[in-house]
């Protein structure tokens, strides 16, 4: 073991500007997984709110008044197509076509940007015509705040596409830039989790 | 156009608090103009306050704290000054809101700005040092992290003189701290001077379960990791999976403050227990985040001063994890009282009572190291058998209170209140001590005087029990946390001795900052020119002090647990090589400083309603991420032979040194 360690030595530390400090991207990843579940953690205490304020309604309407399944499966598939064509933009980042990622991450922004206007005017609805703003009951509150953290999120993620689009644009597909897509690709498909977890536990069980 | 912010919000009527501020505004002006006469700014800029060095990063954490400390520890002179007096008839010196706002500063200063940075800085000292990294694995987001931190600071310091601060208690437990009981500024100084810290803290958190699990040396397996890297990775573990809840928690008592909502008001389905639920879910978690490392700082130590391995390092590793899932389920402990029923309290009480065996494992791999090694008695040993001793009682009258039962007749008693300085300052406060005698000369290149740490070190202990011992009894009697006047007489005897305790404990800090500056004074004497001062048996202790800016010219080969140890026994240590490699860096950036700089701005407008500034801050810190996120400029090559030349100027006398010493102590007898 030891002879064959410092018989490498010398190889071992000539490339070293190969593959000793320039991060390969694995570095990244992990630090982004990470980040993902920490942000993961953030959901689940937001979920876990939910759920100990479900039923604090207050008197005032619960979600079996208020939610309207036919719409959120709208918005639902809006985000679970944004995925799929994020993946396309990816398989384009293996096959190195540069315009296609670009339209690809595009077709993406519009199904996204979809999704947040449809929720923006799903709040506006609750708000002005249900009369059901988050400030009249906890269960109001729990859900205003966990959706709309989900929402913000997307909200960031395509602002994070719009960066995104205009770096594949100026630098072209270069490792960089492969790492970052990587790891929104990763932000993107956690949140379309998220809100699979969102659809479930908030609405369908608010309905049911 | 400046929200709710008025000259009126200068506390004006409080000589206490305007004479604070002049002193520190005399004693601010005075250090800004000798930097700007000692033409010192540019040199600050480029070398500390842009660096991505994990080392510099670490330094700065360590005077961060050492400030606060001093904020921290006068809050807590002037709570014990009023106790002492405010007995019967006498009112004492400190008028109830004013007193109200202290207890919960110095708790939230204590824990957020003193602990956690001097265990983060810690951490970035030490740790990429001892698995042979270069650095961490992110060095930008590391300095972010440290200047979030530092905003954090900014903010709880201006409270002092802008507004007030919370008055709450250092958790800010709702209904007390919604905006109906809490209606100034105080709650929101709280808030977001914890968030914006605590995002700092979760991305060091991430940045160093990365650095360990992805950059350790060629060869190092987990399980020859030093001790104290196992507790940073465990901690960083925590870090990660904890402080996401206490943003959720602030987060909510946020959106009831400032958005009308009814998370945990007393109406509209508010539920205030859910706060103290999350709270603790994040909070127990914390004080293992504070304590692990300082249980790896005192098996470094032990080690290294009873001149044997560690004993039963697989043990200690195991208990240290153990610790870890534990501290995860055992939140309700605090709060017994709630009423959650008898299951419930006895699941939380025998958990809690679980804790104190992988705890007492760890005791006893000290003691067993400790028997029959060749022990020095140097001011970290010191500080070790001091932490055993003390933290012992801690710990047992902690089991004492995971009886739900005795915890119905403690709770929020002066017990408490001792059982945790008892368990945070024997344990957190003397393992940073005994780390920063341990490892200052690793970060500055000579050691500490002893004289003065000596002096120092039995001011602590004495008066840390006189201080606490008397908190218990007064516990016992019945005496509650946060009282600003009593009526008992019987109370006042014991609040006088705990008084000079507390005195006692103000000489040991002074005497600290004396050793300090008389061992810079003395620098010259004091050098440390082999690396290894101490006889120490891990990789840090290879390179020189203080270690160069690539920490290793090349990454040590390990095989073993106590790599650096076995080379010098076998002669392999201190190896020139024939050939340097460049070595791949990465560049200095304020990207950090300005990003939390927009973030202090952003911070102080959202305390102060002040919108359209909240939103240039927000804007500012966003804006400052995407421009350097397209910077390519961000690393460069030091050139081999920099390396070389480096590296004989400190190998070729340092042979001739330890020629005809014996290797294994070699550093030490040298030194």
């Amino acid at each position: 073991m030891s002879t064959s360690i410092t018989a490498n030595h010398g190889v071992a530390h000539g490339d070293a500007h190969g593959h000793e400090h320039h991060d390969d991207g694995s570095k990244t990843l992990l630090g982004f997984w990470i980040y993902l579940m920490s942000d993961c953690l953030i959901f689940s205490g937001l979920f876990a709110t939910f759920a100990a304020l479900s039923h604090a309604t207050a008197g005032g309407p619960s979600g079996k008044e208020l939610f309207d399944l036919k719409y959120v499966f709208g918005e639902t598939m809006l985000l679970l197509i944004s995925s799929f064509t994020f993946g396309l933009a990816m398989l384009n980042v293996r096959a190195g076509s540069r315009g296609k990622v670009i339209a690809w991450l595009f077709v993406t922004f519009l199904f996204g940007a979809g999704f947040v206007g449809m929720e923006v005017y799903e709040f506006h609805h609750l708000i002005t015509v249900e009369n059901a703003g988050p400030s009249h009951s906890a269960f109001l509150s729990a859900y205003f705040t966990l959706v709309g953290t989900h929402g913000l999120h997307v909200t960031s993620g395509l602002i994070w596409l719009v960066a995104m689009m205009h770096m594949v644009g100026k630098f072209g597909l270069n490792d960089v830039v492969q790492r970052r897509l990587s790891c929104l690709s990763l932000f993107w498909h956690f949140l379309d989790l998220v809100w699979i977890c969102v659809f479930s536990f908030v609405y369908l069980l608010g309905v049911l | 156009m400046f929200g709710k912010l008025s000259l009126s919000a200068i506390p004006f009527d409080q000589p206490i608090i305007m004479g604070t501020g002049l002193v520190v505004a005399l004693l601010g002006a005075a250090l800004l103009g000798w930097l700007t006469f000692t033409r010192k700014w540019g040199y600050l800029w480029s070398e500390w306050f842009t660096t991505v060095d994990h080392k510099r990063i670490g330094i700065m954490y360590g005077i961060l704290a050492t400030v606060m400390l001093l904020r921290g520890f006068a809050d807590a002179i002037m709570m014990r000054a009023q106790q002492a007096m405010a007995a019967n008839d006498a009112a004492g010196f400190l008028p109830p809101h004013h007193y109200d706002q202290i207890f919960s500063a110095h708790g939230v200063i204590m824990i957020f700005f003193v602990a956690m940075p001097f265990v983060v800085g810690l951490m970035n000292l030490v740790v990429p040092l001892q698995i042979g990294a270069r650095d961490v694995a992110y060095p930008f987001l590391n300095s972010l992290s440290f200047w979030l931190t530092a905003s954090g600071v900014v903010l709880v310091m201006l409270s002092m003189f802008i507004g007030d601060f919370a008055a709450t208690g250092w958790l800010a437990y709702p209904p007390l701290s919604e905006l109906k009981f809490s209606p100034s500024v105080g709650v929101d100084y709280y808030i977001w001077a914890l968030q914006l810290s605590g995002l700092g803290t979760t991305l060091s958190g991430i940045n160093f379960v990365v650095t360990i699990l992805k950059m350790r040396t060629p060869g190092m397996k987990l399980m020859q990791m030093p001790v104290f890297t196992w507790t940073a990775l465990v901690t960083n573990i925590l870090i990660v999976a904890a402080f996401p809840v206490l943003t959720v928690a602030l987060a909510l008592l946020a959106a009831d403050r400032y958005l009308d909502m009814h998370f945990f008001t007393n109406e509209l389905g508010g539920n205030a227990m859910l706060y103290v639920n999350l709270i603790w879910i994040w909070g127990h978690p914390e004080v293992y985040i504070l304590i692990l490392p300082c249980f790896g700082v005192f098996s470094e130590v032990v080690a290294t001063f009873s001149g044997k391995p560690l004993f039963g390092y697989k043990s200690m590793v195991y208990a240290t994890a153990g610790i870890g899932v534990l501290s995860f389920i055992v939140w309700l402990h605090h709060f017994f009282t709630m009423g959650s029923g008898a299951d419930v309290n006895a699941f939380f009480g025998i958990t809690t009572m679980i804790i104190s065996i992988p705890t007492g494992v760890k005791l006893f791999n000290w003691l067993f190291t400790m028997y029959r090694g060749r022990i020095r008695f140097t001011l970290p040993m010191m500080w070790t058998v001091a932490f055993m001793v003390t933290f012992t009682i801690g710990g047992m009258t902690g089991v004492l209170m995971a009886v739900p039962g005795a915890d119905f007749v403690l709770h929020n008693s002066l017990f408490l209140i001792a059982h945790f300085h008892n368990v945070i300052i024997g344990g957190v406060l003397f393992g940073l001590f005994a780390a920063i005698n341990y490892w200052w000369p690793k970060a500055f290149g000579f050691k500490l005087e002893e004289r003065w740490g000596k002096a120092s070190f039995w001011c602590w202990v004495v008066g840390f029990y006189m201080a606490f011992m008397p908190l218990y009894v007064l516990g016992l009697m019945g005496m509650t946390r946060r009282m600003n006047h009593y009526a008992n007489p019987a109370w006042q005897p014991y609040l006088i001795v705990a008084a000079v305790g507390a005195g006692i404990i103000a000489l040991g800090i002074g005497f600290m900052l004396l050793q300090f500056a008389v061992s810079i004074r003395n620098r010259a004497a004091n050098r440390d020119l082999t690396g290894d001062p101490w006889g120490g048996r891990t990789l840090e202790w290879a390179t020189s002090s203080p270690a160069p800016f690539y920490n290793f010219a090349v990454l040590p080969e390990v095989e073993e647990l106590d790599q650096f140890w076995a080379d010098k026994e076998h002669k392999r240590a201190y190896k020139q090589h024939q050939h340097y490699a460049d070595i791949h860096m990465p560049r200095n950036t304020g990207a950090g400083l300005i990003m939390a700089a927009f973030g202090t701005v952003m911070g102080f407008a959202l305390i102060w309603h002040i919108w359209w500034l909240a939103i240039v801050g927000l804007v500012g810190m966003v804006g400052t991420f995407v421009a350097r996120a397209y910077n390519t400029d961000v690393d460069y090559y030091v050139p081999g032979a920099e390396v070389e030349k480096i590296e004989r100027a400190r190998l070729v006398p340092l042979h001739k040194l330890i020629e005809n010493v014996d290797p294994a102590s070699a550093g030490q007898k040298v030194a």
